[in-house]
């Protein structure tokens, strides 16, 4: 059998499986020309060749596929939020995450395996009591926890009694998860390619011709097309690629740094993070140990990483599991978010008629690629931004609506 | 280790400093530019101007930076010649 399987291999004319075709030429026009080749705008390509018989689409990026924010995250897929609305949004999140393998007939390692977040303060305590209320409210799975019930859902980590990081209690988020990122989006890529789709990479948009209130060119390095509707999911990029179109969102950018140890043998079998130490940490389906924080102190545009934001990120490691001390760091890097003043994103209709908006996704995107893209291909078919997206409108900061989510974003993830 | 340099101490660890946010073209809030001044903080590809304070002398100071290189082109105390370095004429 081995040699049957090599003489395949080695075989003349073989051709490697694959599952995302190159990229074709760029057409004059399409139906809908997303923006952004991550997770969210291949999503959006899913659900609209998939549920919405559009298949004319083209899917531009400028790098490789899912090589941004798609590709940094560190995974966290959650809905213990802060305000209704958007617990309402992860949850149904969620809800697509947990039968995607079997949707997309591909394996994205959704592993649910609960998320406790770590109070070691009385403040820390007091707004996660507010939070697992509010969670019940909607209707996902959030209970505040005492101090006993941690050691027993984390028997690793340093309860550290009496001392300076004392763990008082937390917040245990049966309904939270992790998934492999790539395999979400290439899950996305290939099913939406296989209805038609075209998946454009290496290709960047530079500029748009604007008339009246609709776009009507875009133009990129590759050449001019024209679209009937238009989709940015550019992460990152999304505030300078809305400047390009005229628009002006409110968007700031700050590095998201992350790093990985080396692979260990599984022990750690829930999403661990802690709000007073920005840390947080989950072990990957390799053994590693993933560990994220907050994001860097100052606005900056770029990749680049730090060495205090590292041992910032090192140090709350160590204070919740010491015993991590000798493991070495294998990989780092950073990301860069597009953060908005409230700490929700922005979906919708922007003042363009065929211009839609899937922006503002700060350190939260991941966890909502499948509702974002499945939404977002809703309002574009329908012309109609259904209800469950309508409190993330960019016009909420002309109203003063704005919906809060700081305490619930700044280090959980 | 990044250093910054403060406009009373001299160069000093970048971990000294606190960032306190872009300079607003226009200094108070007021009905008209009131959403801008709010939500719509400056985040250009390039240089911005921005508040930073050194913490243990307690030194507020403006600074330009490049945002794409976190390169810190200049920075002076503020005073009544608010938008000019120090030793310009």
């Amino acid at each position: 059998m081995p040699m049957e399987l090599l003489k395949y291999g080695l075989r003349r004319g073989h051709r490697p499986y694959a599952d995302i075709p190159a990229t074709p030429e760029l057409r004059k026009r399409y139906d809908v020309v997303i923006i952004g080749g991550g997770g969210h705008g291949l999503a959006a390509a899913y659900y609209l060749s998939h549920y919405h018989g559009i298949t004319d689409i083209a899917v531009l990026e400028k790098g490789y596929l899912a090589g941004g924010n798609t590709a940094r995250n560190t995974t966290t897929i959650r809905s213990n939020y802060l305000t209704p609305p958007s617990i309402e949004f992860y949850r149904e999140g969620i809800g697509l995450y947990e039968t995607m393998s079997q949707e997309l007939g591909f394996n994205v390692m959704f592993s649910q395996r609960g998320q406790l977040t770590l109070a070691h303060s009385d403040a820390a305590m007091r707004s996660f009591r507010l939070r697992a209320e509010m969670g019940k409210h909607v209707g996902i799975r959030a209970e505040v926890v005492d101090a006993q019930t941690v050691r027993e859902l984390c028997p690793q980590v340093n309860m550290d009694i009496g001392g300076q990081h004392e763990v008082m209690g937390g917040l245990w988020h049966a309904d939270g998860g992790t998934a492999r990122h790539d395999a979400v989006a290439w899950g996305y890529a290939k099913r939406a390619a296989e209805k038609g789709a075209e998946i454009h990479q290496r290709t960047e948009v530079t500029g748009f011709g604007i008339a009246g209130e609709r776009v009507t060119e875009i133009r990129t390095n590759r050449g001019t097309i024209a679209a009937g509707q238009i989709l940015q999911a550019a992460g990152g990029m999304n505030g300078h690629i809305a400047a390009l179109a005229g628009l002006k969102l409110p968007i700031r950018n700050f590095p998201l740094q992350a790093m990985v140890t080396q692979p260990l043998k599984p022990f750690l079998d829930i999403l661990l993070s802690s709000s007073n130490l920005h840390t947080y940490l989950v072990q990957s389906s390799r053994g590693e140990i993933v560990i994220g924080g907050a994001t860097d102190p100052y606005q900056l545009v770029s990749t680049r990483s730090s060495l205090p934001q590292k041992e910032a990120l090192a140090t709350g490691a160590l204070h919740l599991m010491p015993f991590l001390h000798n493991v070495k760091i294998l990989r780092q890097w950073a990301g860069i978010t597009d953060v908005t003043p409230d700490f929700s994103p922005i979906m919708g209709a922007s003042p363009l008629q065929n211009y839609w908006l899937d922006a503002g996704w700060g350190t939260y995107g991941f966890k909502a690629t499948p509702v974002a893209g499945k939404r977002m291909a809703e309002t574009i078919a329908t012309g109609r931004v259904p209800d469950i997206l309508l409190p993330f409108a960019l016009e909420r900061f002309e109203r003063f609506e704005l919906l809060n989510e700081m305490g619930a974003t700044a280090a959980g993830h | 280790m990044k250093v910054m340099v403060c406009p009373l101490n001299g160069p000093r660890n970048i971990s000294e400093f606190q960032w306190l946010g872009p300079v607003q073209d226009a200094p108070e809030a007021t009905g008209k530019n009131l959403i801008d001044r709010l939500f719509h903080a400056p985040n250009p590809m390039g240089v911005i101007r921005e508040w930073w304070r050194h913490m243990p002398s307690n030194t507020v100071f403006m600074a330009e930076r490049n945002l794409i290189t976190d390169e810190i082109l200049r920075t002076w105390l503020n005073g009544a010649d608010a938008d000019k370095p120090e030793g310009e004429a």
